[in-house]
Formats: structure tokens, sequence, C-alpha cells
């Protein structure tokens, strides 16, 4: 057999292959060198060839048969092979596997070894990977050691024991004696472990927690021992005595003075003092001023040690190193609510953070911003976020936009600024903005009515510059179709007003629809927006054009708008002003995010907006529509009369307001193969009732059934008697006039009780 | 609590990995590659500190290598990178100005002094002589 290799000179022939597959080449032979070396039970060389596997499993190469020899290696006698037993059993051992538990037993024996660093080997592997089993084997023998003078191990045992706490949480109280005298420790290692465990032991348990509040003044004292001795050698780091366990102290305190009134009193003058005592030259004295910060902040100090915890963070903002800069605005933005008025003081600063190149630290410096924007500083910030807005990464400019509305919403100081801060908002970075801004932004340009002059020639004229940002370019749209009359009108005050004539306005709007960087949606807008003109401007023979046009569209939202638009031009155009009429003002339902508005369609487009304001449930134009579910209140329908191919069938619903007012709708349709035209129909009901006839959906019902005239009927029955009706039906069939008259008798009970 | 640490040159080879959070065998080679990618893109003005998923990475930059530990929200991030530094400053001591194929050569001390360093994800023990204290006593007897 080939000696077998030492380590180093493994690693250096693996170093020596040039590509991947040399490598995996070398590595496999090596491999298997060692396999049969385990399956010889060399016990000479398998602490080496475990050194040896464990190098390649860095690199990437399983090394899963090496796990039954590294619990070999940890029962051997030596204390090398232990050494590399152990750290194998962390390194490719966890808790699923089964070999895992084996080593239980020597777990156990070599925590009551004779030599010390054989008993920390069993500690550490125990403190990271023992499971849930092996703890509760296992933790009486911890337990011990932590009561230990010996204070290599007891370090070592505390930190074990937050691990056996951790995968045991019942086993807490068996530490709890243990506990008394950690801190008496004179050895910082013990110290700091201790500390460590007290920590995870209040963080389990409020009574712990109430436990341990009497060692406050133990961790004073030693936190004043810390800062006021002299220079210290052994835990010296820059001038600073043992900055690491300065840290976790003020940690622990943090968490036992929350919410207590008496411990964070007993606390507040050693925090003052770590305050303004710690050099702040380098990172050390930072990292404990970052913490005493945390911990004012947390518990409840006195308003002057508040205002001292900001103010440091306040100098960490212009401090040069960006660590410090990062850590600060973290800090700040967990306090800025609570403590706003202290940290408005350091607005300027913050904002400079904008221009910072970090990414991270800008965010932070964006978030504080909005967050201390309010009805003083609004234009000043203002300012400042929109330059930020222009210039910042793309990841950034969707919460910025967003920001910025909600701010410009609550603080602006007057319509025109706000209209022109969304203006600005939307030329820069307009298609980063959310969709839910689109409705938003028309919402708020309706409401402001002094203004629709001067928005709709400034989202003119910015439609002239660039189509390419769709909410842009939909808001401008949807303006244009509600002002344009004041654009061609040239009303404008706030500015010079532009000169535009109607076909200017068309032809834009008209450029909209064919532009290929129009997505549908945008299309539908300027759609509507050219039909919404037809009764703002002159031409509308030009609109009826582009409208018959888009009939045949293949988009199918263009296509159904087109033939909307068009059915009102040619069957409806009495309805056709009122349909169109500017939009009133709009209610708003919340005072943040979308309105309920814009809630209804996820994809909102200004139809459904334009429905839901129309003069409604009366209009007749909306019952002709085939949506409707004809048996509303469970009422099934009648016919009430078929004759000579004229049937008429009567649908009912319940006016939910008034329960004794029958809404009654008529469908009168025609089999003959000549249209029915002129066609009135005309009803009686006893004295004892009230009818209301309202206009019917035509006056022509087509041939073979190809339509369907309606008509609705209101029936006021107070006194809930049985319906009876009186109808006379006259029309013009080819060319001879028509009349009949007939008792209508079989309504349903539940039409009229 | 620190997660892992992590020790990895600029070309992406880790020479030295340590979990204290269980992480999956499997997935451990994906996350040291992520981790190193994210570390090496960042720029001299960028901060030592990185959001990553739902923890931070302290990273620090000695010559060709990356020390990158993973940290949970509540840990003291200056801290850390004091830490980081106090290990090297250790195994500058150890191994007379370390270089990165002293970590090669001898991984399984660096091991023994970071284990002697941290347990579970906490740290034990900062002062350096009482680190190498065992490392020293398993030479001794290693040439007796």
């Amino acid at each position: 057999h080939l000696p077998s290799l030492r380590v180093q000179v493994l690693i250096r022939t693996i170093r020596t292959a040039r590509t991947q597959a040399e490598e995996r080449e070398m590595i496999q032979k090596e491999c298997a060198a060692i396999r049969s070396s385990f399956r010889e039970e060399d016990n000479t060389y398998r602490c080496r060839n475990v050194a040896k596997l464990l190098y390649m499993h860095m690199l990437g190469y399983p090394a899963h048969f090496g796990q039954l020899e590294c619990l070999k290696l940890i029962a051997s006698q030596k204390f090398t092979d232990k050494r590399i037993g152990y750290l194998g059993a962390m390194l490719l051992l966890d808790e699923r596997q089964d070999v895992h538990l084996l080593m239980t037993n020597c777990i156990k024996n070599d925590l009551n070894h004779s030599t010390q660093y054989v008993q920390g080997l069993s500690l550490c592997t125990l403190g990271c990977m023992g499971s849930s089993e092996m703890c509760r084997d296992l933790a009486g023998e911890v337990e011990k050691l932590l009561k230990t003078s010996n204070s290599y191990l007891r370090k070592k045992a505390a930190l074990c024991a937050v691990h056996v706490i951790r995968k045991v949480p019942e086993l807490m109280e068996m530490f709890l004696p243990a506990t008394k005298n950690l801190l008496s420790e004179k050895n910082h290692g013990v110290l700091h472990t201790s500390v460590v465990l007290l920590t995870e032991m209040c963080e389990r348990s409020p009574d712990m927690l109430s436990h341990f509040r009497k060692l406050v003044p133990q961790l004073v004292r030693i936190l004043k021992n810390l800062i006021m001795s002299g220079y210290s050698p052994e835990h010296d780091v820059s001038g600073i005595s043992d900055p690491f366990l300065q840290v976790r102290i003020l940690r622990l305190l943090r968490i036992l003075g929350k919410g207590d009134d008496d411990s964070s009193e007993a606390m507040n003058d050693i925090l003052a003092q770590v305050a303004t005592n710690t050099e702040t030259s380098k990172n050390v004295g930072n990292a404990i001023l970052y913490e005493t910060v945390l911990t004012i902040m947390d518990i409840k100090s006195e308003s002057g040690l508040r205002v001292l915890a900001i103010n440091i963070l306040g100098r960490f903002l212009l401090n040069n190193d960006k660590n410090i800069r990062y850590v600060a605005l973290t800090s700040l933005l967990k306090t800025v609510q609570t403590d706003h008025n202290a940290v408005q003081r350091h607005r300027s600063t913050i904002v400079d953070c904008l221009k910072d190149l970090d990414v991270s630290i800008k965010r932070r410096a964006m978030e504080l911003s909005f967050a201390l924007v309010n009805g003083n500083n609004i234009r000043g910030m203002m300012k400042e976020l929109l330059y930020f807005l222009d210039s910042c990464d793309p990841d950034f400019k969707a919460d910025c936009a967003s920001g910025i509305f909600l701010a410009a919403e609550k603080y602006a100081p007057s319509k025109r600024w706000h209209i022109d801060t969304v203006m600005r908002v939307l030329t820069t970075a307009g298609s980063y903005v959310r969709d839910d801004s689109v409705p938003n932004l028309i919402q708020l340009i309706t409401n402001s009515v002094e203004m629709h002059a001067y928005t709709v020639q400034r989202l003119y004229k910015a439609l002239l510059d660039d189509i390419s940002q769709q909410p842009l370019v939909q808001v401008a749209s949807w303006c244009i179709g509600e002002y344009g009359d004041l654009l061609v009108s040239g009303q404008c005050e706030e500015e010079e007003p532009i000169q535009v004539s109607e076909d200017e306005v068309l032809d834009v709007l008209e450029g909209l629809l064919v532009s290929n960087l129009s997505t549908p949606v945008t299309r539908a807008y300027s759609l509507t927006a050219i039909m919404k003109l037809s009764t703002r401007f002159s031409s509308v023979n030009r609109i009826k054009k582009v409208v018959s046009i888009y009939g045949s569209s293949i988009d199918v939202e263009l296509q159904q708008r087109a033939v909307e638009y068009n059915a009102l031009f040619k069957k409806y155009d009495h309805m056709r002003p009122a349909l169109l009429e500017r939009m009133p003002i709009m209610e708003k339902t919340a005072t943040n995010g979308p309105t309920d508005i814009a809630q209804t369609n996820g994809e909102t487009d200004s139809t459904i907006l334009d429905t839901k304001h129309l003069p409604s449930i009366t209009h007749p134009a909306r019952r002709c529509n085939y949506h409707i579910c004809f048996c509303l209140a469970g009422i099934p329908p009648m016919t009430a009369y078929n004759k000579n191919g004229l049937k008429i069938e009567f649908t009912f619903e319940r006016s939910n307001p008034s329960p004794n007012i029958a809404v009654i709708t008529i469908h009168a349709t025609n089999s003959t193969e000549a249209d029915m035209t002129e066609f009135v129909f005309q009803a009686a009901v006893p004295k004892t009732f009230q009818l209301q006839l309202l206009s019917p959906s035509s006056n022509v019902v087509p041939a073979l059934n190809q339509g369907s005239v309606t008509q609705v009927i209101r029936v006021l029955n107070p006194q809930k008697q049985q319906l009876r009706m009186r109808i006379k039906l006259t029309y013009t069939h080819k060319g001879s006039p028509v009349q009949d008259l007939a008792e209508v008798n079989n309504f349903p009970p539940q039409s009229w009780q | 609590m620190i997660k892992f640490l992590l020790m990895v040159n600029k070309q992406g080879q880790t020479r030295l990995s340590k979990y204290y959070e269980q992480v999956e065998l499997g997935k451990r080679a994906a996350l040291e590659a992520d981790v190193v990618r994210g570390c090496l893109a960042r720029r001299k003005e960028e901060c030592s500190f990185v959001e990553y998923k739902d923890y931070k990475l302290v990273y620090r930059q000695y010559a060709a290598l990356f020390i990158v530990v993973g940290i949970t929200e509540n840990e003291n991030e200056l801290s850390i990178y004091e830490l980081v530094h106090n290990f090297v400053e250790v195994l500058d001591k150890y191994f007379s100005r370390v270089s990165e194929l002293d970590i090669m050569f001898n991984l399984d001390k660096v091991h023994i002094i970071l284990d002697e360093m941290i347990l579970n994800g906490h740290i034990v023990e900062t002062n350096k002589n009482r680190i190498l204290a065992p490392l020293l006593a398993l030479d001794k007897m290693a040439e007796s």
C-alpha cells in the first residue's frame, strides 16, 4: 500500500490541478485510498485520513463515509485523535444522521475526563450540535461543570447550557442554582458567557426575568470597573477594556430594564457615563456607544438621557466611517416614532445621506426622510426628495414616488403645489409609479376644480414631449377627455395659455391609440377620452370615424368600447351629453391608499369610473344590457301577451328601499320576418294602484327575435292587492298600423304580496 | 447570535466554513457562493454590512481573503466587525503574519482557534493568550 499522504502534501497536490476535472480525479483517487484504509481499520493513519477528508469536504466533495470514523477517533485515547474526531463530528454530522446518537456515551465520558482540554472538546461539541435526547441525557454533567472553579471549563459549560436550554426548554430551571455566583467571577471569559446564559434565560421566561432583575446593581458595578480601570493588557482592544463584555452587559441591562422603572433608574447613571466617556475615535468605542444608545432607547430612561442618545446618533451620521452612518440610520428609524422631535433636529444630516454612495444607507435615509416630513418642512423636504427621485436607482423609484404622493397628499401647502409635485413625479419617474396611483391622481385632479385648466395644459404639454411613461399618459388622456374644452379655449390663469386647436388635440390622442409604446390600458383611456370630447368639441364627425374604426379592433377591450360608443352615436344620441358629462367631485372613502372606486378592478379603467357616476337605475339604457340577470328577486318571469308574433314578457324585481313598489321590466320580441316599428306600449291599473311608466329602450322591435324592446314599469301597491293590468299595444307592421288591447291577470303572487 | 463564519478568497474558493446554525450540507455550497458574490460586488465606498435574506452579513477584507460573518438582526454589527479583527489578530499571533496558505495547510488548527473563540454562535473568549493556550499545549504534546 502507498503510505498515506500527509495532509499538507495532499493539499499541495490538489492545488496543482489546472481544471475542475483534474481536481475531481485527484480527489476521487484519494477518497478511494482513504476508503480502503478505513476498511482495513488502520488506526495509525485514521486521524490523518479524516483530516484530509475534512479538507475535501470543505471543497464541496461528499465525505459521509467518514462519519463513523469520526466516532472511532472520538473514542480513542489519544488527544490528537479526539481533537480531529470531534472536529469531524461538528463538520460532518448533524442531528439527522443515526451515527449522531452513538456519540452520546463518548461525550459523557469525556465530560468527566481528567484532562481539561478533552472536557473542553466535548463541551464544545455538545454545545454545537447536541440533539434534544443528548441534551437531556447530559444536562446534569453540564450543570456540574457550570459550578466548577476551573474557568476554562466554566465558560464553555455556560454556553453549552445555552444550547441545552434551547433544545430542551423545560430544563432551564435546573441551571438556576448554578447561576448564583457566576457574576462574581474575575475571569472575563466566564463573565462573558455567563452574561450570555443569563440573557438567554431572561429572554425565554418572564419569571426568570423578574428573578434576575436583582442582578442589575452587580452588572452596573462590573461595567463601571471596566470603564474606570486603567489600561489592562489582558483585555485591551485599542485602548478600551474588553469591549465585547461591555456590549454584552449593556444588552442584558436593556432586557432587564425594559418596562421596569426601578431597574431603569438603577442603570441611568452608568449609561450616561458610558455615553459621555467612551472614546469615539475608533470603531471599538462606537460599537459600545451603539449598544448604549439602543439600551437607552429601550428602557424607561429619563428624557435628558434620551436626547443624549439621539445626539450620539446624530454625531454618528457625520462620521466618515460609512458603517457607523449605516448603524445610526438604522437606529434612528427605530426611534423616529417615539422621539420624533429629537430626531427632527438632525433632519438636514439625514437628508444629506440621500446622496451617499451606499445603497442601504440611501434606503434608510429615504425612509427616515419620509417619516420626518411635516407641514413645516414640506417644501424644503420635497425639493430634496424630488431631486433624489431623479437620480436614484430604479429599485427605489417606485417606493420613493409612492412616498412623495402620500406626503404631498397630507401636507400640500396649496393645490397648485400639489399638482406641480404630482406632475414632476409623473414626468421624471412616470414608468415606475405604481398602478394604483393613477386613480388616486385622477381623483385629486377632479377635486381641484380651480386648477383644471392649468392641469390639463401642463399634462398636454408633457404628452407632446414624451408618451412612453404609461401612468403619465393615462392620467393625461383622462384629463384631456374631461377638460379638453378648457384646453382649446385657452383659459389657463396660472400660466401663459397655449394655443391649440381641436384637431391638434385629437391628433395627440389618436397618436396614443396607434403608438407601439401604449399598453392596452392606455389605449382604452385614449379612446374614452376621444369619445368624451365629442360633447366638448365640434369635430364630432372626426370622432365618430375614429370610434367606428376601432369597432373592429382585435383588442377585445377596445372593440367593446368602440362598439358601445358607436351604439351611443347611432341609437342613443339623445343620451350622449348626459352620459359624457363632466365628472362630479368624488368623495374620499379613505385617507390613505386607493379609494373604493379604484379597488373594484385591479386594473382600473375609466369606463368603470364613468358608469358608477351615471344617473342611475331609472336609466333604461342600462337595463337593455344583456348582462342583467332576469330572476333578480327570485320571482319567475311571466308571459303577459303573445299574439301575431309579438311576445311580451314581464320580469320582476323588488325595489329594496320600498317593498311596496314592484319594478317590472317588459321585454317585447318579434318572431315575424318584418320589423315592428313605431312600437308603443301602454298600461293601466286599478284605482288602488299607482303606475309609473319609464321611457322605452327603443320603438322598433326587430324581426326574427333579433333583439328586444324593454321598458320599466313601477307599480306602487300599498294595500297589497292582487295585481291586475290592462295593456294597449300599437305598432306598424309591413306598412299597416296594428293596435291591440289585453288584460294581464296572471301575475305571480310574489310580485304583489 | 452568529449564524456562520466563512473565509473565502476572491476567486470564490472557501478556505474555512463554520456553521452555528443548522444548514443542510447540500445547501451550504450554494449559500457560500451566494454570499461571496454579494461581498465581491461591493464597492469600496459601501459599508461592511449587507442585508441578506432575513439576516445580515458583516464582512472584512484582508488582502485576498474575505471573512464573512452571518449574524441575526439583534446582534451589534460594529461589535462583530471588531470580533473579526480580533480573530485575525489571534491568527497573526499564532502563525506570525498569517497568510491564506497558512490557513489552507493548517485548517484543523484554525478550527481549534475558532472553537476557542466562538461557541454555539456566541463569543467565548477574546483574550489572545487564553485562546491559544490549548493549541500550544497540543503542539507541545505532538512534538514529544
